[in-house]
């Protein structure tokens, strides 16, 4: 066993401590401090994912002197470093290009506090993907819960407030159906160690004994994500949470903390129920049909938006609809599919809302649609990157997005009854996409460069250029060089919760 | 006379952004709201967009109708489940398995904690705990950044406050002169026999948060800022769960590694054994304390 097992403690344990100690320090320093704890979690987990890949297997460790089922453990193996890996980058890349509006939108008596919030969301994010106890899951997801709420409310806007309690009364429904769905498990199984309750659970589905708590208890889990990431019908909270919260924020949650709560859903369905089991009960029928409706759902109401970053929110809805497509499709590929979605949505939804709050500051301010005509003369380098993500959402060849569409298509091919209709949402939200990505695009460009008077007050910004710079330059790599990366996912999935 | 505002009126000002809901409550609490002419005028200035008539029609009507249904369907699934549950207390209920056994039986041997809670919230299932102090912390910090936006302005219920103690309540400052001391010890009592009998550091803290509580609504914020003003209680809380994050890193890794710890159980019984279970209760304890205080300071001032 190699050193870098060791690893994921630490990261935990620095996430954790750098959250504390940002409350005490000055805001510039606890800003460079969550910098440099996001690429040091990046690398730490790039050194578990080259031992995942070299081990082949998934390893558990022992967060104490106790074995399972006694004692708390947590898992590692190719997913889990991948997935936190990215999503530690992205924190760093958003925190990077956010950073002149949150010194704007946020006072200078509460900034260090919102990199107490930032820094615990990456300890929970990190704990959500290596976790191999589900009760330990919900605490963490109680303190992204927390966190997501501070970062949104702390801009002081009168809107912002009222997002953000509905956000937690959404968000704590969602924990609490959890809760109900572990609390049910935990009686039938006695467990709280994934592993042990998947080979309890497995027995129990054989047997046929308590056959409803554990329908109950699959239905209570998977809805509550879903309500918690922003799944059709509940994703009445994003307009309103990503559009006025301050964007390095807007980033955070949509980009990474509804895919954490996404990829802690597919742990529980591989580690706890098991794809068999899962795949038998239909539940995953249920995302299947809604999230066709959300994508279909989400795109109308972005169509039907006139304020950039609400434009942006409603996307986000569509795009959690296409990776619970996915999860419903088919285990295997519609799987890799889902996966290879959360990461290209991880990539390409901060960038926009970045690239969109230059637009708008060179607009003077204004997040409507009438006001940003012409806004990408004056803010070049955000115009193209808006542009590129644009492309991506919409899935022209060469981005991430036109691959894990293209992967969608064809799991849903491989299936018997879930072939026509997905190609058919799959077309038709292009199409939607086309229209106002398109649109948009169109506007940020339409009028001449000299009649367009950019705001006094817009200077260029080397942080968000080397935000901007790394996100495109990560989101064509992983498009254009894809297969590798299709074939990290599918090497993961195999191993992911079967602990050797 | 003017007419009174409708709430479907409200409900388009809230949607469109031009009502700002933490200036109202400010505005509400200092007990001088809005003149009513003002505020129609500013419903008036600023024209709504992208909300319907048929839209507030469904706000209105269909989403009641709808969240009743949704809510007792939800009840009658649930209680399904619950009426299908291994009976309570059942011998042969699944939850009764090794697991319970082995905490019960070699609970005190292993962990060297009478108090058997204590030893698996600190010891057999420590991490959720490790988590769960965080969850106290980031509440507590949350709720500093919603209610630090009233600003450092002297709150109207502060002045209230002011004014009982200025009036020298005599059965409220001498019944709290004998008490708080009492609690605070009580707290203390609770805290350090955690690992020996019930209790320990979640609600020793507690016990002491009221006592810091009681005492603030006694003699005013000014006596306790002299020893726990924001600064201090910034890095009480910092070294409380360094301590504890540390310690149980160390603890953690002896543990996967195979290593010894130089935590040992100890003797049962005794007032230093169980290891880190002691110094982790009382870290804990802190921040709870702490975090009661910080919360009822928050509330009622605006600030630490």
């Amino acid at each position: 066993m190699s050193f870098f097992v060791n690893l994921p403690l630490f990261m935990i344990v620095a996430c954790l401590i750098c959250s504390v100690a940002c409350s005490v320090v000055k805001s510039r320093v606890a800003h460079h401090l969550s910098m440099t704890l996001a690429w040091l979690l990046a690398a730490a987990n790039i050194c578990v994912l080259v031992m995942g890949i070299q081990n082949g297997k998934t390893v558990t460790y022992m967060m104490g002197h106790f074995p399972r089922p006694w004692g708390n453990e947590i898992q590692m193996g190719i997913l889990e470093p991948l997935f936190s890996a990215a999503f530690s980058v992205i924190m760093c890349l958003t925190l990077i290009g956010g950073r002149k509006h949150i010194i704007e939108d946020i006072e200078k008596d509460k900034r260090n506090l919102y990199f107490v919030m930032v820094n615990l969301i990456q300890a929970a994010l990190v704990v959500l993907c290596y976790s191999n106890d589900i009760f330990t899951g919900y605490v963490f997801i109680e303190i992204c819960t927390l966190a997501s709420c501070g970062i949104l409310m702390i801009r002081n806007v009168g809107r912002t407030t009222l997002a953000a309690i509905r956000y937690m009364i959404f968000s704590l429904i969602g924990s609490g159906l959890f809760l109900l769905g572990v609390v049910f498990l935990y009686n039938i199984t006695g467990h709280l160690l994934m592993p042990d309750m998947k080979s309890a659970i497995a027995v129990l589905a054989e047997s046929g004994e308590y056959r409803v708590p554990l329908s109950t208890s699959i239905c209570l889990i998977t809805v509550g994500l879903a309500i918690k990431s922003g799944m059709f019908p509940f994703h009445y909270w994003m307009p309103d949470t990503y559009g006025y919260a301050t964007p390095c924020s807007s980033g955070i949650l949509s980009g990474l903390v509804s895919k954490g709560y996404i990829f802690f859903l597919l742990k529980v369905i591989f580690s706890v129920f098991g794809a068999e089991v899962f795949y038998a009960s239909g539940v995953q029928n249920v995302l299947y049909v809604f999230g066709m409706c959300g994508i279909i759902m989400g795109s109308i109401g972005a169509i039907r938006e006139n304020d950039i970053y609400r434009m942006l929110a409603h996307s986000s809805s569509a795009q959690i609809g296409y990776i619970y497509l996915g999860i419903g499709i088919s285990p295997a590929m519609g799987v890799t599919a889902a996966l290879f979605h959360i990461l290209a949505h991880a990539v390409t939804k901060p960038a926009l809302f970045l690239s969109a709050s230059r637009l708008v500051d060179a607009a003077g301010g204004s997040k409507r649609f009438r006001d940003l005509h012409g806004a990408a003369h004056a803010a070049k380098l955000a115009g193209v990157t808006f542009t590129i993500g644009a492309f991506s959402m919409i899935g022209i060849p060469l981005t991430m997005v036109f691959m894990s569409k293209y992967m969608l298509a064809l799991a849903a091919l491989e299936t018997q009854h879930k072939m026509v209709l997905p190609l058919i949402v799959l077309a038709l939200s292009t199409l939607l996409n086309t229209f106002y990505f398109a649109r948009t695009v169109i506007r940020l460009y339409n009028v001449p460069k000299k009649e367009f008077l950019p705001a006094p007050e817009f200077r260029d910004q080397s942080s968000f250029a080397v935000s901007a710079v790394a996100s495109v330059v990560l989101n064509l790599t992983a498009g254009i060089f894809a297969s590798p990366l299709i074939g990290l996912l599918e090497r993961g999935l195999e191993i992911f919760g079967k602990v050797g | 006379m003017k007419k009174k505002t409708t709430f479907k009126q409200w409900l388009r000002t809230w949607d469109a952004g031009a009502f700002d809901m933490t200036e109202a409550l400010t505005e509400a609490v200092a007990g001088d709201p809005m003149p009513k002419e003002a505020t129609e005028h500013a419903w008036k200035e600023k024209p709504v967009e992208g909300i319907e008539e048929g839209e507030i029609r469904i706000f209105t009507r269909f989403y009641p109708v709808a969240a009743a249904v949704l809510c007792t369907v939800l009840i009658g699934f649930l209680l399904l489940t619950v009426a299908k549950l291994p009976a309570f207390g059942a011998a042969d209920a699944p939850a009764h398995n090794e697991v319970m056994q082995r905490y019960v039986e070699q609970g005190m041997e292993e962990t060297g904690a009478v108090n058997v809670v204590a030893g698996v919230i600190l010891d057999y299932r420590a991490f959720d705990t490790l988590g769960e102090s965080h969850v106290l912390f980031t509440a507590a910090t949350a709720v500093t950044i919603l209610l630090m936006s009233l600003g450092g302005a002297v709150s109207p219920v502060e002045t209230k406050l002011e004014r009982n103690i200025m009036q020298k309540d005599p059965l409220l400052h001498s019944t709290v002169r004998i008490m708080v001391p009492l609690v605070i010890v009580y707290g203390i009592y609770v805290i350090l026999n955690g690992h020996l009998g019930p209790g320990g550091g979640f609600s020793g803290g507690a016990v002491i948060g009221g006592g810091l509580i009681l005492y603030a609504i006694a003699f005013g914020f000014d006596e306790l800022d002299k020893i726990l003003n924001f600064k201090v209680y910034r890095r009480i809380v910092l070294a409380s769960l360094c301590f504890y994050s540390l310690a149980k890193c160390y603890s953690f890794f002896c543990g996967a590694n195979h290593l010894e710890s130089i935590f040992v159980p100890g003797t049962p019984g005794m007032i230093f054994s169980a290891g880190l279970i002691l110094p982790l209760n009382i870290a804990v304890g802190i921040v709870v304390a702490c975090t009661m205080y910080g919360f009822y300071s928050v509330f009622t001032r605006g600030r630490i």
